[in-house]
């Protein structure tokens, strides 16, 4: 270790663009699997929705030439996977978490069958707005060159909290993610709504996993996905449901991430493999913090009343 | 193994029925009897079945791919037959594997590609099937403790790294390198320490920051370690992971040179490319193939380099220095003569201990070097977790 | 209902995800009847494929049981993977200290132990869940990550054996101390094991005391309360008892394969064993031939991928359209349950 001149400033620079480069696609997962559990349904398959975006996604882009469409491509393959959750889920007796299991499972095993011939080519890569041209830093230039993509998650968080809070859509997916008698009394139709949610979450799931394969790390390849969309899962609980929260959980996550490889670049290079679990050991005290007050603020009562 | 199986495939009938019947009653194999269909290939070559496992995906850029090559080109031979099986896990699934692939499909040579399949996998089989000659990637052959059928073989790619570390050197003007690995093993401690020296032998002022990512596939944390890189000033990546292509192209897209690793990646940056290191597996395997259907005895042990024609260079990018070919050249040049020695003292590693005295040498074919657990002087990082 | 629908309507469910399945991979160009062929050949057709898939299927019972126990009192625990991880660990620590002492006082120590672990880790999501309201399914998909950081870590760096060259991994228990093979097969202890946890949680399910405060529990929490049952207590060794299984799992992949804890303790045993306990219901006796139907995929994977030129991910497609339609499945089964129900 020479440990002579650490350059923290750089360290903290490379932290702060990690997060955002990190942690962009547990923004959407996260968003997504709010959406849908804010209308009572909890989907664990939204990592197979990722995988599968992140592979239709590269293959669209990659025939059709244009990665725009290849993002609209994965979230249409989200949408699809969330129609069959929810399909399945209305179903008497059918667990969702059992059904998300499941979906993880094909949407995998569909994503590496079907993407075997897209490990190779190259497809064309989301373009990325470079805001640090003032800089002469390359480091804050390299971290504040942000993907259009982050910039949408950024505006979707907040309006989708007001959505929940303010339209009468959003407040029919609380309604219905309150309480199936309450929401059948207002006249909802209860599985109309879960259905719509859970495909709409699919589609940002769908979408986040495009970020991965058509801009970072960019590339089709098997081991894309590291159990992003699971942990997507894991944020919306600490972030209790509140879609503003999911984006600052999903850049402390994206930062925790990024902290292990910038520590080493710097040669603080102890122990990195629990650095590598840092990020999971702060979910779960979180998680335990927050929960042991008792009181569930946020979380959809048809999720607690099991 | 030598004669018993040259014997075996004296008979003209199809080769897999013969071992396939010692441990089975035969089932279901008429389904594949007529599998292939160029039996009647000259006499005096015998058709040779060889089963490939890898422990990763077969198109990966890298490593697995490498040995997919190779057993690509040896499946062209027409008296060769080549099955192959990817993603196979270093538990009892690859003991099961091999198995199958002799028992199911008659292979006769079986080369289980990943290092983790050795120990206690191979060493677990291979006495059950003394007829089969089973070919490791990478494990050190002990011909006092290990059973007769079992060999390995394994290249010198560290000479291709440290060809690599020259043309680094001299590209280099920030004096920093990047070095992503998987984890500290000997295998890639060995890569990182040659091409440190080389770069040093051009400058002796560039220092080697190492980033081990903690897996063999995980591209998020690649990125992420190539990027803190570039943010400390490195301008040359390498890496030893088993698939290089997110690094080399986020080099790229971060406008800064990088080394290859595997398989030639120079297609994925065509600005900074320099050079890289490949395997070059496809002559191996032919030349194991050959032997074993001439029925000669197969080496136990087999290694090489350059000289043997078992590692190369990838073609130099198009910003390589021709004063950078020219040193390159010249070093390679030695290496295939023979007399170059990488590791000859006095070499202090990184913690300023020395580790190689003055005037003692550790020629490539050392043993002592597979076992290395130390950096070399001008790396920054640490070997334990 | 029909008297034989518990069986009958989860083997159409299988019947059905081959035919999706043979469209699938007809689709992609095999030849459908050839691939059948191939997965019967690879999984059943032969007694080396037959000692091949109980193999396969040994892990997966153990693993299985981690969610099912839970699962009957409506908990949903993902954690079998990290259960196996540190049950590993702790059996090959175990190991190494008793590494002088008689083989059965070895072999003993280290399945306790590891039963101990997993059943701790597992222990503790339930007492999360029960005394702390933390989700379950989430807190034991994070131990698992956490686990898997763990074994890397140690196997790396303190416990490494120096000799464990590029395989970083602790020092071997001793070949006098690794569980032997089931007579002259090569169907290793771990099979028996998984056999008899399973058989003796049915019985203490169905014939036990304790296997009626559980079935309580789970249908009720607030009756199961007020008839002053020991509810944490039970969740917590209901819990505990599906960790020890998947622990006992990872003890017998040191004790049977490697000898040593290394990072391929983290093969997926666990997350397979999820599938298995829904696809058994959750029903201990069940658990059994659904593991060896997916040990049997297993076991055929590797011929799909020879004969046939799929990929590895085939046999993932295939396990995935059999979860689906065994859980689409569950439906008919309530359906016909309330048929039933408003016909009496």
């Amino acid at each position: 270790m020479s440990g002579d001149t650490i350059d923290w400033i750089t360290v903290l620079i490379a932290v702060f663009g990690g997060a955002i480069r990190v942690g962009t696609p547990f923004l959407f997962v996260s968003l997504g699997e709010c959406l849908t559990e804010k209308s009572g349904r909890i989907n664990l398959g939204l990592e197979g929705n990722l995988i599968m975006g992140a592979m239709a996604g590269y293959g669209v882009a990659w025939i059709s030439g244009s990665p725009w469409l290849g993002v609209l491509a994965a979230g249409a393959t989200g949408v699809l996977l969330g129609f069959v959750h929810a399909l399945l889920c209305q179903q008497p007796r059918v667990n969702d978490i059992a059904v998300g299991i499941a979906l993880m499972i094909l949407g995998t095993g569909l994503a590496f069958f079907l993407g075997k011939p897209l490990i190779q080519p190259s497809a064309p890569h989301l373009p990325a707005l470079h805001l640090g041209d003032w800089s002469d830093n390359p480091a804050l230039r390299a971290a504040l060159e942000i993907n259009v993509l982050f910039i949408v998650g950024v505006i979707l968080a907040p309006a989708m909290a007001w959505f929940f809070r303010s339209t009468r859509w959003g407040l029919a997916i609380r309604t219905v993610g309150e309480s199936d008698d309450a929401a059948r009394a207002m006249g909802l139709h209860v599985n109309g709504v879960r259905m719509l949610a859970t495909m709409a979450g699919g589609f940002l799931a769908g979408v986040g996993g495009a970020f991965l394969s058509l801009y970072y790390p960019g590339g089709w390849s098997e081991g894309l996905s590291s159990g992003q969309g699971l942990m997507a899962v894991a944020l919306v609980i600490f972030a209790r449901w509140d879609p503003v929260r999911c984006l600052y959980a999903s850049l402390l996550f994206g930062g925790a991430g990024a902290l292990g490889p910038s520590l080493q670049s710097v040669g603080v290079t102890w122990g990195y493999y629990l650095f590598n679990a840092a990020p999971y050991v702060l979910t779960l005290a979180l998680m335990i913090a927050a929960s042991s007050t008792r009181v569930r603020s946020g979380m959809p009562g048809s999720l607690a009343a099991r | 193994m030598d004669k018993k199986m040259s014997k075996q495939h004296d008979t003209p009938v199809n080769p897999k029925r013969r071992t396939t019947l010692k441990g089975l009653a035969g089932l279901g194999l008429g389904i594949f009897a007529g599998g292939f269909g160029i039996r009647e290939a000259s006499a005096a070559i015998k058709k040779v079945t060889m089963g490939f496992l890898y422990v990763g995906p077969r198109d990966d850029y890298g490593y697995n791919q490498a040995h997919f090559e190779g057993k690509s080109a040896i499946a062209k031979q027409s008296w060769v037959k080549a099955v192959d099986q990817e993603n196979v896990p270093e538990t009892i699934a690859v003991q099961k594997a091999m198995e199958s692939m002799i028992n199911l499909d008659g292979a006769q040579v079986i080369f289980p590609t990943s290092f983790g399949y050795f120990d206690p996998h191979i060493l677990k089989i291979a006495p059950k099937y003394p007829d089969v000659m089973f070919l490791h990637c990478g494990g050190l052959y002990d011909a006092s403790k290990h059973p007769k059928n079992v060999g390995s073989y394994f290249g010198y790619i560290d000479e291709a790294v440290y060809v690599s570390g020259i043309v680094a050197g001299h590209a280099s003007k920030t004096g920093k390198l990047g070095y992503i690995a998987a984890i500290p093993i000997p295998q890639v401690l060995r890569n990182i320490n040659n091409f440190t020296m080389a770069a040093r032998s051009v400058n002796p002022k560039i220092t080697v920051q190492v980033v081990f990512t903690g897996g063999w596939s995980n591209p998020v944390k690649e990125a992420e370690s190539a990027n803190s890189l570039i943010d400390q000033g490195v301008d040359v990546l390498t890496c030893h992971v088993d698939s290089p292509k997110v690094v080399v192209e986020t080099a790229e897209k971060r406008g800064v040179y990088s080394c290859g690793y595997h398989a030639d990646q120079s297609k994925l940056a065509p600005k900074g490319f320099l050079t890289g290191a490949e395997w070059n597996w496809s002559k191996v395997y032919l030349d194991y193939a050959t032997l074993i259907s001439k029925g000669t005895k197969i080496p136990n042990l087999v290694r090489g380099g350059f000289k043997e024609g078992l590692v190369k260079s990838s073609p130099y990018g198009k910003v390589v220095s021709a004063k950078a070919r020219a040193h390159a050249d010249k070093v390679r040049a030695q290496f295939m003569k023979g007399d170059f020695v990488v590791y000859k003292g006095p070499i202090k590693d990184n913690t300023g201990k020395v580790v190689i005295a003055r005037g003692k040498e550790y020629g490539q074919t050392d043993i002592w070097l597979e076992s290395m657990d130390w950096l070399v002087e001008g790396v920054v990082g640490r070997t334990k977790g | 209902m029909l008297p034989f629908a518990p069986f009958l309507i989860p083997l159409v469910a299988i019947a059905l995800s081959l035919v999706l399945f043979g469209g699938f991979v007809g689709l992609a160009g095999a030849d459908v009847q050839a691939v059948y062929q191939s997965i019967y050949r690879g999984a059943f057709g032969t007694w080396f494929s037959w000692q091949n898939t109980l193999t396969s299927a040994a892990p997966l019972m153990l693993t299985a049981l981690c969610t099912a126990l839970p699962a009957r009192l409506g908990l949903i625990v993902i954690g079998g993977e990290g259960a196996v991880v540190v049950g590993g660990l702790a059996a090959a620590l175990t190991g190494l200290v008793l590494v002088d002492a008689n083989p059965w006082v070895a072999l003993a120590g280290m399945a306790l132990a590891a039963m101990l672990t997993g059943g701790l880790l597992i222990g503790l999501v339930g007492w999360l869940r029960h005394g702390r309201n933390v989700n379950e399914t989430i807190s034991s998909l994070l131990f698992n990550y956490i686990s898997i950081a763990i074994l890397s870590f140690l196997v790396i760096g303190p416990l490494r054996d120096p000799e464990t060259l590029n395989k970083p991994s602790t020092h071997h228990i001793g070949d006098t101390h690794m569980l032997g093979a089931l007579g002259d097969t090569s169907i290793h202890w771990g099979f028996g094991y998984g056999l008899i946890v399973c058989l003796l949680l049915w019985v203490l399910y169905k014939r036990t005391v304790f296997g009626f405060a559980v079935d309580m529990v789970g249908g009720n929490v607030r009756a199961a309360l007020l008839s002053g049952l020991p509810v944490g207590r039970i969740v917590f060794l209901v819990c505990m008892m599906g960790g020890a299984a998947a622990g006992l799992a990872g003890m017998v992949e040191v004790a049977a394969v490697h000898g040593r804890a290394n990072t391929s303790l983290n093969a997926g045993y666990g997350y397979e064993g999820i599938l298995i306990a829904f696809a058994a219901r959750h029903h201990p006796l069940a658990i059994i031939p659904m593991a060896i139907l997916f040990g049997g995929i297993r076991a055929s994977s590797g011929l799909m991928q020879r004969d046939h030129d799929l990929p590895d991910a085939t046999s993932l497609v295939l396990q995935g359209i059999i979860f689906i339609l065994i859980l689409a499945s569950e439906a008919v089964f309530a359906r016909l349950a309330k048929r039933q129900g408003s016909a009496a």
